[in-house]
């Protein structure tokens, strides 16, 4: 019985939790709840991937009301594994988050903080398995909103601007996104997307469904951190206390780029997305750009939650090339790089996170011989950043190397030579700190030890996945082709 | 405003006709115009007038902040928990048929609850809101 029932409990498990914590709001208690909430939701997403590889795509009709009708839910390939994605990274950071979030956020607004983790742990999930358009909306709103408070308890003032800044930016998103959905509503008088795809496919050779298009593209654009609307993140993820930017990096963007990938291979389709409509041609320039500029600017930054920030805006550039191919193999390089890039920066957000709880700071001048000092947590960090380079034998070489494979497939050689430019430009921002850790003279700042097991543990798991992952391609890049080809509608 | 008796007085006459007619909206809502949302927002006006008039303190002394953080989730507890019963019964997620023998009883009763929930959240959630804006200079 409870099979049936898996993809409404996805998402009512934090759900019915993040009250439950805002009652109790004790810090430990609050903590364990919220592990507990997201291993259970870990849980039930291994659980739906299961059935969906063995019986295919599974359909949920909310309060007994049929599909088009009612708030529909729909698990396939693709949203399951974005589902475990996002809470494999939540619970993982969880763990690490009780120490670190002890040290950066004031007791009184533990409790507060992780209801609000609950919260955009709920919108996160329910943004990637709902079947309904303006059910997207909702769980879009509630993750924004749950992540501003996120952002904004941060230790500096600072981080009230930049929660303040993402607020404007990410209302102004959600608010194209429910433009877009509206003239998307009042074209076909649909909101469950499957019907919506039905219904398209009649009327999208209109000014409507391409207005429509538009807005949704540019709101989503502004959610995925797209150059050159990227300017909230930088921010948000140097002020957000450290767990929250290992959350969000990982996921919020990852989330945001399969809304994008749902509304143009599900339901406007490729032929109008990609063809009729000039984005790949958009998704090319711009990730083209993003991936240069970001990562140029990278390797000036003092802060290093601001360097990895803007890191991001250069890997959401690989994911916006991987889209533009407009082949099955691109789009299996940019969900293989969704799985892989949520692995890399995680294990670097958790690596500073340590850093952070025990020097304060993540400034680069104060990392000074810190690999004698805190030799497991640099060497999390190396290893993230070995991946986010892209060295063989890490998570990183693998999307690299499908993202160059689905490139020569068509004959685009400028790209390749992007996507090996911003390796390179990788290279000199993780070589700076690494230089900084390993061989520049011992700071004289006395009993600096090793981060707390509670937070090492966590981190060093997400460094082993990125190895593990990167000589074991079978569930990344396993589900990831069959996932794109379910996308474009190749029967396997 | 404390000192003002006219408004003191008003105020005590009035408060208890919001509440009322806060519930009206709240259980009319399945045959009327109403609902969660409306009344529960009638609902925080009632001890909104009351903050307003007798002061901040008073009304924190009337509602604790502790009590308002159970109560904000009492409703979302409520509305989730109607959810999980329906599951619990072998039906679908929030399908109201499973709560009693016959259909049409089974949603009004569905209905009933979940705005309830809404009522309850949204009520302690205006209160909550007031207080943090109007309270901000309190020590």
């Amino acid at each position: 019985m409870i099979g049936t029932q898996l993809p409404a409990l996805q998402v009512v498990v934090p759900l019915l939790a993040a009250p439950l914590c805002l009652a109790l709001h004790r810090p430990f208690a609050t903590w364990a709840l919220t592990l507990t909430a997201s291993a259970l939701s870990m849980l039930v997403s291994i659980l739906l991937l299961g059935q969906v590889l063995a019986q295919g795509v599974i359909d949920y009709a909310f309060g007994g009301w049929a599909a088009p009708f009612g708030i529909a839910y729909r698990v396939d390939l693709a949203n399951a594994y974005v589902l475990l994605i996002v809470t494999t990274i939540s619970t993982v950071v969880t763990i690490f988050a009780r120490r670190s979030v002890a040290s950066e956020v004031e007791a009184h607004n533990q409790g507060l903080f992780y209801t609000a983790w609950l919260l955009c742990l709920t919108g996160l999930l329910g943004i990637t398995i709902t079947g309904d358009a303006f059910n997207l909306f909702v769980f879009l709103e509630i993750s924004s909103l749950s992540s501003y408070v996120l952002i904004a308890m941060g230790t500096e003032r600072k981080a009230l601007t930049a929660a303040y800044q993402y607020l404007i930016m990410g209302t102004i998103g959600a608010t194209f996104i429910l433009i877009g959905i509206g003239l998307l509503y009042m074209l076909t008088g649909t909101l469950n997307m499957l019907d919506m795809a039905h219904r398209l496919i009649t009327v999208a050779d209109s000014r409507t469904a391409r207005t429509g298009f538009a807005f949704l593209t540019v709101g989503l654009g502004l959610k995925i951190a797209l150059f050159p609307l990227h300017l909230w993140l930088p921010n948000a993820y140097a002020h957000a206390p450290s767990a929250v930017s290992a959350f969000l990096a990982a996921t919020a963007t990852k989330v945001a780029v399969y809304v994008l990938l749902r509304f143009v291979f599900s339901v406007f389709g490729v032929d109008f997305a990609l063809g009729t409509m000039p984005l790949a041609l958009g998704l090319a320039v711009l990730g083209t750009i993003a991936v240069l500029s970001a990562s140029t600017v990278a390797i000036f930054q003092h802060n290093l939650k601001r360097m990895l920030a803007y890191s991001s805006v250069a890997q959401v550039g690989y994911l916006a090339l991987g889209v533009s191919l407009a082949t099955p193999a691109g789009l299996t390089a940019t969900l293989l790089h969704l799985f892989n890039h949520a692995l890399m920066k995680g294990t670097l957000f958790l690596a500073l996170g340590c850093i952070a709880w025990r020097l304060g700071s993540v400034r680069l001048g104060d990392l000074k011989g810190l690999g004698y000092r805190m030799p497991w947590t640099m060497g999390v960090f190396v290893l993230g950043g070995l991946s986010l380079i892209g060295l063989p034998l890490t998570a990183g070489f693998i999307s690299k190397w499908y993202l160059v494979l689905a490139a020569l497939e068509r004959g685009w050689w400028p790209v390749i030579l992007v996507i090996i430019a911003g390796s390179l430009l990788a290279v000199i921002y993780i070589w700076r700190v690494i230089e900084t850790a390993y061989l520049s003279k011992t700071n004289k700042t006395a009993g600096a030890g090793e981060a707390p097991l509670s937070m090492l543990l966590p981190a060093w798991l997400l460094a082993i996945a990125n190895l593990y992952f990167g000589m074991h391609t079978g569930l990344s890049a396993g589900i990831a082709t069959q996932a794109a080809a379910a996308l474009f509608g190749i029967q396997p | 405003m404390r000192d003002n008796p006219v408004l003191r007085v008003v105020a005590k006459i009035i408060i208890p006709m919001i509440l009322l007619f806060a519930l009206y909206v709240q259980f009319h809502g399945d045959f009327g115009p109403g609902g969660g949302f409306q009344a529960g927002v009638i609902f925080a006006a009632g001890f909104i007038l009351y903050g307003l008039v007798f002061g901040t303190e008073a009304l924190r002394s009337a509602v604790p902040p502790g009590l308002l953080r159970w109560v904000i989730s009492l409703g979302l507890i409520l509305y989730t928990g109607v959810g999980i019963a329906t599951m619990l019964m072998g039906s679908d997620y929030l399908a109201y048929g499973a709560l009693a023998h016959d259909l049409i009883h089974g949603q009004h009763l569905g209905i009933f609850l979940v705005e309830l929930g809404v009522g309850v959240t949204v009520s302690a959630v205006m209160v909550t809101i007031f207080l943090a804006f109007a309270g901000r200079n309190d020590p």
